[in-house]
C-alpha cells in the first residue's frame, strides 16, 4: 500500500506571545513545527503501513527549511520525504497550494491513500485537503475519526459530524482528512531519529512538476489580501469581589440579558 | 511569475510593513524597507499595510475575463434529515444585505430529497429565488453528488457570490466546488461587505494565527465564495407569507453518482454536545482541580440551559471528552455568554472563545490572562463560586 501524508510547517503557537503595545504576534524566536493536526495524519499513515504493509511518503510544499518537518516525519515512522519548494510557489492560496501538491502527488506514480490533517493551525481553512482530492479527481472523506477497515481496494471509516459520526465506505485511492480523535501520536523512536538524521529528502521545484505555470503561486491564486488590520483588543472589564454569595447575586443581576 | 518590490522613493521608513509581516521577512536598512526573498511568501500583508503605496506586488495579468454574466448572491442551505440547519438562516440574513448592496437577487440553494415544502419556506427568510434539486441521492450529504450538482448549478446560473456555512458539510463541499469552478474561496469570514463599484466581495477573517485581521478579495474570478461559522452572522427575520420563486432543476442520473457510500449516520446525543451551537457555555480548565469538581460545571450549565466546554488541559486530564474542547485544537465558539472557570487563558484557548459576546472569568490568579478578555472577572475559588452561581441562578430562574 502506498500511503502519502501531506504536512505543513507552521509557527509553534505555544511560543507565540502578544505584543502588549501593538497587539500583534511576536514571532521572534518562534520555532516552526509540524502542524498539530498533521501529527495525527502521520501517525495514522504509519498505522496503516503497520496493518497493511507498504510505504509512507511525507510531502510538503514550503520554503527550504520545511525540510526539517519532513525529517521529523521520518523520525515518526514515514519512509521518505518530498519537499516541493520554489519561489514560483510563493503567494499560493489554497487553490494554488492544492494544485501544486496534487501535481507532486501525481509525479509519485502510485498512491492508495492520501492523509491530511483536518486543517492547518496557522490558516485554519480546511480547504487544501479537499482541494487536492478534487484536483486528483479521487473521492475524499473529511474529518475522519476512525479507519475501521482498510485493504488494497477499499476502506470503511467514521467521519465526525456535528451530531456524531457517519460511517462511510470508499474505494481506494481516497483522500482522508483526520481529526484529533483518530489516534494518539507516538513519540519519535531513537531508531527513527537516527534514520531521520541521515534521510535524504527528495526535492522538487516547479520545473520538476508537470504543472501549468499560470496556476502556480500568486499568479494561480484567485484570492489576494487587500487590507490587514489589528482588531481592537478586547478590553478587560469589571472586576467583581465579595463573598461567593454576594458575587453570585451581583453576577446574576448583570447577566439578566444573557440568561433567560 | 509574481514578484514583489519596494519603491524606495516612496518608502518613508515608517516600519508599518515590518510589523505587518507575519514571516519576519522585512527589515529596515538606511530607513528603507528591504524584503528578504527567502522568507517572503508574497502574502501581500505588507502591501496592504503600507500607507504610501511603496510596496508593489506584481502578478502576471491573466487573460482578462468577462465577469459581467455573473450575478446574484447565493446561499447554500444545509439540511440534515430534511431539516434546514439554522446556519442557513444566518447566511440568508447576511446574504440579503449583500444582495441589496449589489442590487441583485438573493437565492437559496437547496439539495435534498423531498424538500419541496422546506424550499417554499425559504422565501420567508428573505430568499427571492430557491434553486431546488430534489433527488434520493441527495437525502444525506455525500461529497460527489453534492459537488456535481453544485458545479452544474454554478455553471448554468452563474452567481457572483456564494455563501456557505463553515460546517463539516459546508467546508467539505465548497472547497471542492471552488476548485472545480476555478473560484476564490475564503474560509471562516467574520465580516463580509461589498465594494459596490468593483462588485467585489470584501471578505474579512482572522489571519496568521488570529491577532491580525485580513480582508481578502478575488478580483478576477467568479463566483466569489466565502464560508462563515455558525453564530457569526445574525439570523434573517421570518417574514410570514413572503414567497420565493422556486426553480426546480433535474439533472442526468450520472450527476448523482457517488464513489463513497454512506452506510450509517450515528447520532451521539449528549455524548457529543455540540458546543458550537450553544448560546451559553460554562467552561472549565485545570483550575477546577479534578474530575469530581468538573461535574459542578454541568449543573451550572444545566440551570442556564447551556453546554459545558473545556480547555485543552482539562481534556488532556480526561475530565471531559474532546468534543467539549474549546480553542485552537478544539472548537471555536462564539456564544452569547461564556463562563470560564479555572481557565488561565492561554492564547490557544483565547483564539477559540474571545469573540463570545459576554465573558465571565473566575480564576484564583489575579494575573491570569483570561481577565484581559473578560467582561466580568472574579478572583476567587471556583469550587466555592460555581455552586454559589448555580444556587443563585436556580433562584432567579425559578428552577
Amino acid at each position: 500500500m502506498n500511503i502519502i501524508v501531506c504536512i505543513k510547517q507552521v509557527p509553534n503557537t505555544t511560543d507565540v506571545r502578544i505584543d502588549p503595545v501593538t497587539n500583534t504576534l511576536i514571532r521572534d524566536g518562534v520555532e516552526s513545527v509540524i502542524n498539530p493536526f498533521d501529527a495525527y495524519a502521520i501517525e495514522e499513515a504509519v498505522r496503516i503501513k503497520e496493518r497493511c504493509g507498504g510505504k509512507v511518503t511525507a510531502i510538503t510544499m514550503g520554503p527550504p527549511q520545511a525540510e526539517n518537518a519532513l525529517k521529523e516525519a521520518i523520525g515518526l515512522g514515514c519512509d521518505e520525504g518530498v519537499l516541493v519548494s520554489d519561489r514560483k510557489f510563493a503567494g499560493s492560496d489554497t487553490w494554488a497550494t492544492s494544485y501544486t501538491l496534487a501535481c507532486a502527488i501525481e509525479k509519485l506514480e502510485t498512491y492508495d491513500v492520501i492523509l491530511c490533517g483536518k486543517q492547518a493551525s496557522d490558516g485554519d481553512t480546511a480547504q487544501v485537503g479537499p482541494g487536492i482530492s478534487t484536483h486528483l479527481d479521487i473521492p475524499q472523506v473529511t474529518y475522519v475519526k476512525k479507519i475501521s477497515e482498510i485493504n488494497e481496494k477499499s476502506a470503511k471509516v467514521e467521519r465526525m459530524t456535528e451530531e456524531g459520526y457517519d460511517v462511510v465506505e470508499t474505494p481506494l485511492p481516497c483522500l482522508f482528512t483526520v481529526v484529533k480523535e483518530i489516534n494518539t501520536p507516538r513519540m519519535p523512536s531513537l531508531k527513527g531519529m537516527m534514520r531521520a538524521k541521515s534521510a535524504k529528502i527528495i526535492k522538487w521545484t516547479a520545473a520538476d512538476l508537470e504543472a501549468d505555470p499560470a496556476a502556480l503561486g500568486l499568479d494561480g491564486s484567485p484570492t489576494r489580501v487587500v487590507k490587514i488590520f489589528t482588531p481592537e483588543p478586547r478590553k478587560g472589564g469589571e472586576m467583581i469581589s465579595g463573598s461567593p454569595a454576594e458575587v453570585a447575586k451581583e453576577l446574576a443581576e448583570l447577566l439578566k440579558g444573557e440568561v433567560v | 511569475m509574481a514578484s514583489i518590490k519596494v519603491h524606495l522613493e516612496k518608502c518613508t521608513g515608517c516600519t508599518l510593513c515590518v510589523k505587518a509581516c507575519a514571516f519576519g521577512a522585512i527589515h529596515m536598512a538606511d530607513r528603507k524597507a528591504v524584503i528578504d526573498m527567502a522568507k517572503c511568501t508574497l502574502c501581500g500583508a505588507c502591501v496592504a499595510a503600507c500607507r504610501f503605496s511603496a510596496i508593489e506586488l506584481e502578478k502576471a495579468a491573466g487573460p482578462k475575463k468577462d465577469l459581467s454574466a455573473y450575478k446574484d448572491v447565493w446561499v447554500f442551505c444545509e439540511q440534515k434529515k430534511g431539516v434546514i440547519q439554522s446556519i442557513s438562516a444566518e447566511l440568508l440574513g447576511e446574504g440579503r444585505r449583500l444582495a441589496d448592496k449589489l442590487g441583485v437577487k438573493l437565492c437559496a440553494v437547496l439539495l435534498g430529497s423531498g424538500m419541496e415544502e422546506a424550499a417554499e419556506k425559504l422565501g420567508e427568510r428573505g430568499a427571492d429565488k430557491v434553486y431546488l434539486v430534489d433527488h434520493p441521492a441527495l437525502k444525506s450529504y455525500q461529497d460527489d453528488p453534492y459537488t456535481g450538482v453544485m458545479v452544474k448549478l454554478v455553471e448554468e446560473f452563474k452567481p457572483e457570490v456564494i455563501l456557505c456555512g463553515a460546517s463539516t458539510i459546508g467546508r467539505s463541499l465548497i472547497s471542492r466546488v471552488a476548485i472545480k469552478t476555478n473560484a476564490g474561496l475564503t474560509a471562516d469570514c467574520t465580516g463580509l461587505d461589498i465594494d459596490v463599484k468593483e462588485r467585489l466581495l470584501l471578505q474579512t477573517r482572522p489571519a496568521f494565527g488570529g491577532n491580525i485581521m485580513a480582508t481578502i478579495i478575488a478580483p478576477n474570478h467568479r463566483p466569489q465564495m466565502a464560508t462563515v461559522r455558525h453564530k457569526v452572522m445574525k439570523e434573517a427575520p421570518v417574514q410570514p407569507g413572503r414567497a420565493a420563486e422556486i426553480v426546480s432543476k433535474v439533472y442526468p442520473e450520472e450527476t448523482f453518482a457517488s464513489r463513497t457510500r454512506l452506510l450509517d449516520i450515528v447520532e451521539e446525543l449528549g455524548a457529543t454536545v455540540n458546543i458550537s451551537e450553544a448560546d451559553i457555555i460554562v467552561a472549565g480548565g485545570r483550575g477546577m482541580g479534578g474530575k469530581e469538581n468538573f461535574a459542578q460545571l454541568e449543573e451550572l450549565a444545566k440551570v442556564l440551559g447551556g453546554a459545558v466546554g473545556a480547555s485543552r488541559s482539562a481534556v488532556d486530564a480526561d475530565w471531559i471528552g474532546y468534543s467539549h474542547q474549546v480553542g485552537q485544537t478544539g472548537k471555536t465558539v462564539c456564544p452569547k455568554l461564556y463562563i470560564a472557570c479555572g481557565i488561565s487563558g492561554q492564547i490557544q484557548h483565547l483564539i477559540g472563545m474571545q469573540s463570545s459576546k459576554t465573558i465571565v472569568a473566575i480564576n484564583k490568579d489575579p494575573d491570569a490572562p483570561i481577565f484581559k478578555v473578560a467582561t466580568y472577572g472574579i478572583v476567587g475559588d471556583v469550587n466555592e463560586l460555581v455552586p454559589a452561581l448555580t444556587k443563585e441562578f436556580k433562584r432567579v430562574l425559578n428552577k
